[in-house]
């Protein structure tokens, strides 16, 4: 901050280089950057000693190795023989799942409970303050062992779905929960249900070209079409239609009791389960609190203003009240995301097998190759953490406040 | 018009009568905030049902509980088939959750009195408004009684290590006067030489006062996650306060050491930092030397912590209008003075309820040590006690009880700081 400049001296001493200003953030600069050097090169020193102590090197040629274990959940073909770094991708695939189900399930949750918690209704407002509270002060590793208990240890086995009396049942006949995990219908994509994606895609276009024509009518004559039921009738009615014309080429495999085990269908792994809702339901608290924040920023005066205006109250809401609280909301709500991709490494307590499970589990374990293992991890959440601060920038940028 | 041929005057006030009923007491508030609408109602009678359901299906289980039982099969069968908890586990394993399953039962009352000091420790800086300020020495004095506590030995360890940090102190206020830079290096060096030569006598002294030592890995349940969170947040304040500060600099080589760091450890989880301190951590160090793995965590954890401090801090700075800068520039403070008298007490002041999140975050965040291989309660629950034969299934009583113990502490810190920020609110409003 002291930007005083002393008066010029004749001669340089020594001294100056303490008690001159001007030279002083020089003298400082340059012992810090030794004092680093010297750590730098004293840790470096180490563990070249230590490596070549313990006849170890750095080498990242284990990743072409065969990894010899297996793993439970694969997005893409993995097999026992296939090689370290396909059990990492595996790993990293099975990471950006959790991530993504998570960030969704927060945000609805957070949403949801946030608006309650500024409703005109006491009960709803104390019982979501409840959960806001609950799941804030509780730490997640807690919330992701208490669900992963519920769902391998209060959950019937497979067997309890079997006989005359069967103890347990399928909810709807489509849904099992077991302890093993979840089994759901799973849609099999019979021939020509390409068309009817292909018609599913072309809907959701056409949904946004009917905002933007309603929105220019809007806007030119004055006229207001209904947003609501039109958009989503174009995004479903032509896929069913189309689907039912195409003699119903999507249909649905229903889990069903073979042998001990449920086949057929979609397995949702317990442990995925455990982790997913867990980390939805503790970030949902902390986004809830954002998003009332966020409401509450808006002054009363913008709402008065508006209805003073002669606008209705959703579109209040929806034209004065959210583009505003949305300014405030979405920078937290976009770290919170970044939270429970980090949070999602706790994984390794359940045993779901991302990316800290197998390049920082087993695959440090077997090979033993602990600095290159925890690196690489640590350089996968860097780059995901540093990939979403700098679109967080640029949207921070584009909403910034045009002041003068 | 004259006064005698109006018809009636009334002469006094009447009486304020009562508003009508249905606007008045309990009717009028069931009206406003439960039934003010349909959807309102709908609203009530939904969450109404909710908690009685809650209530109803789960107050059996509270209220059947078995206080007393050697096992869970002995409580199942005093339960008889009854709904009902078996919070039996909670006192025979008490000591177990509350300092792990290694730690010598004679010397419970140690660790026990450290926690009780903490409060009278923590009393003079948690309401320093109301507490004569030399109560600080207490403060002050804590860190040493509490490891000599926990830890024992001899007393000779923390006694010199107090006297390392005070030569410290006072090398630094004698050089203050030349430069606060050359004062901080001095002064550390100082506290160097002190504990190098303390170094070279103490092992003479290990028999003065020594209470019976306690090596760390014995050590485990709550009391790790208390231990840990207090250390590291203390810790990594006036660390946070140096990034924070290292990051607002003008020097560009400092500015740029202290935002790499800043990034990097908010960038990865806290989980791969552990790792770090369990297998990665012993290859940067000289060969042979072997340090306590929860040494090890507190460096990590303490790292991590900073990290999110100094961001916090960085915002209470940002927070700040120049003027403040300008103004104790112009009345001629250095940048020591300047901090220290004008801006870091109205940074740290905005920056209390995001230091305090930070803080809950952390001291929730040392479960994680379960994960590599530590008995803190989390860890007790799933290894010692969940796999014992006596209480092998007993899940809900358990998790329950952790979560109750970090709710209270959680609850209690943000009550805290919802306090100090009411207490320290300078504006007039």
């Amino acid at each position: 901050m002291t930007t005083i400049s002393d008066p010029p001296k004749a001669s340089f001493q020594l001294s100056m280089l303490i008690y001159d200003t001007r030279f002083r953030s020089y003298t400082f600069q340059f012992i810090a950057l030794i004092l680093l050097m010297l750590l730098l090169g004293y840790l470096g020193a180490n563990l070249m000693r230590n490596l070549s102590d313990q006849g170890q090197n750095i080498s990242f040629r284990f990743l072409q190795e065969p990894a010899n274990y297996d793993i439970n959940q694969r997005p893409i073909a993995y097999d026992s023989q296939s090689s370290h770094l396909r059990a990492s991708i595996v790993g990293v695939l099975n990471t950006l799942i959790v991530a993504f189900l998570g960030c969704l399930t927060a945000t609805v949750l957070g949403v949801v409970a946030g608006v309650l918690r500024l409703s005109p209704n006491w009960l709803v407002r104390k019982l979501m303050a409840v959960y806001v509270e609950a799941f804030r002060n509780v730490p997640v590793l807690i919330w992701i062992l208490i669900i992963f208990t519920v769902m391998t240890a209060v959950m019937p086995a497979p067997s309890a779905f079997r006989g005359e009396n069967a103890t347990a049942s399928m909810l709807f006949d489509a849904v099992a929960f077991t302890n093993r995990g979840v089994y759901v219908p799973a849609p099999v994509w019979g021939e020509g249900s390409m068309v009817v994606v292909l018609t599913f895609l072309a809907s959701i276009v056409g949904v946004f070209a009917y905002r933007r024509y309603a929105t220019r009518l809007l806007y030119e004559t004055g006229r207001l079409l209904p947003m609501g039921w039109p958009s989503l009738a174009i995004l479903f009615v032509p896929s069913i239609l189309v689907h039912f014309v195409m003699g119903q080429p999507v249909t649905l495999d229903y889990p069903a009791l073979k042998g001990f085990n449920f086949g057929g269908g979609l397995h949702i792994r317990g442990s995925l389960i455990a982790l997913w809702f867990a980390l939805a339901i503790y970030t949902g608290a902390f986004i809830a609190e954002n998003v009332r924040a966020g409401i509450q920023a808006v002054s009363r005066g913008q709402t008065e203003a508006a209805a003073s205006l002669g606008l209705r109250p959703n579109r209040i809401m929806n034209l004065v009240i959210l583009p505003q609280a949305l300014r405030v909301i979405i920078p937290p709500l976009i770290s919170q995301y970044l939270n429970l991709t980090k949070n999602s490494s706790l994984a390794i307590a359940v045993g779901y097998m991302d990316v800290t499970g197998t390049l920082g589990g087993i695959t440090l374990n077997q090979t033993g190759r602990a600095i290159e293992c925890v690196l690489l991890l640590m350089l996968f959440y860097l780059t995901i953490s540093l990939a979403i601060s700098a679109v967080m920038n640029v949207y921070n940028k584009s909403i910034a406040l045009k002041e003068r | 018009m004259s006064r005698d041929n109006i018809a009636f005057v009334r002469t006094h006030m009447l009486p304020e009568s009562p508003p009508p009923a249905a606007e008045r007491g309990a009717v009028k508030w069931l009206r406003e905030n439960l039934f003010s609408s349909v959807g309102n109602t709908v609203l009530t009678l939904v969450a109404a049902y909710v908690v009685i359901m809650l209530v109803v299906s789960s107050a059996p289980w509270f209220y059947n509980g078995i206080w007393d039982s050697p096992s869970l099969s002995a409580c199942r069968e005093m339960l008889d088939g009854r709904t009902g908890a078996c919070f039996a586990v909670l006192t025979e394993r008490w000591n177990q959750l509350l300092f792990g399953f290694k730690y010598p039962p004679a010397l419970y009352w140690r660790p026990t009195l450290a926690f009780v000091l903490l409060f009278v420790a923590l009393a003079p800086v948690l309401f320093y408004r109301y507490m004569p300020r030399g109560l600080l020495i207490l403060t002050g004095l804590y860190p040493f009684i509490a490891y000599w506590l926990i830890w024992g030995g001899s007393l000779m360890v923390p006694v010199f290590a107090l006297l390392g940090v005070l030569a410290g102190a006072l090398v630094y206020r004698r050089m203050l006067t030349v430069s606060a830079g050359v004062a901080v290096l001095a002064g550390i060096v100082a506290a160097m030489v002190v504990w190098w030569a303390a170094g070279r006598v103490t092992p003479s002294l290990a028999d003065v006062m020594a209470l019976q030592p306690v090596a760390s890995r014995d050590m485990g349940g709550f009391m790790i996650n208390l231990m840990l969170g207090v250390i590291c947040v203390s810790l990594s304040l006036p660390f946070g306060i140096l990034l924070a500060l290292g990051r607002q600099s003008s020097m560009p080589i400092i500015k740029w050491i202290c935002v790499v760091f800043i990034e990097f450890i908010r960038g990865v989880p806290l989980i791969t930092l552990l790792f770090v301190a369990n297998v990665v951590l012993a290859y940067f160090l000289p060969p042979g030397t072997t340090f306590d793995l929860i040494l090890r965590v507190i460096i990590m954890i303490t790292m991590f912590a900073s990290a999110y401090i100094a961001e916090v801090i960085r915002g209470g700075l940002a927070a700040l209008p120049r003027g403040q800068y300008e103004a104790a520039d112009s009345l001629g403070l250095d940048y020591a003075q300047a901090m220290q008298f004008v801006i870091l007490p109205q940074a740290l002041k905005i920056s209390i309820p995001g230091i305090v999140n930070v803080a809950v975050g952390l001291f929730k965040d040392t479960t994680l040590v379960s994960i590599i291989s530590m008995f803190d309660i989390v860890g007790m629950i799933r290894g010692p006690i969940l796999a014992s034969t006596e209480w092998n299934g007993v899940y809900w009583e358990l998790f329950g009880f952790a979560c109750v113990l970090f709710f209270i502490t959680c609850y209690g810190i943000s009550q805290y700081s919802q306090w100090l920020e009411r207490e320290l609110r300078t504006d007039h409003r």
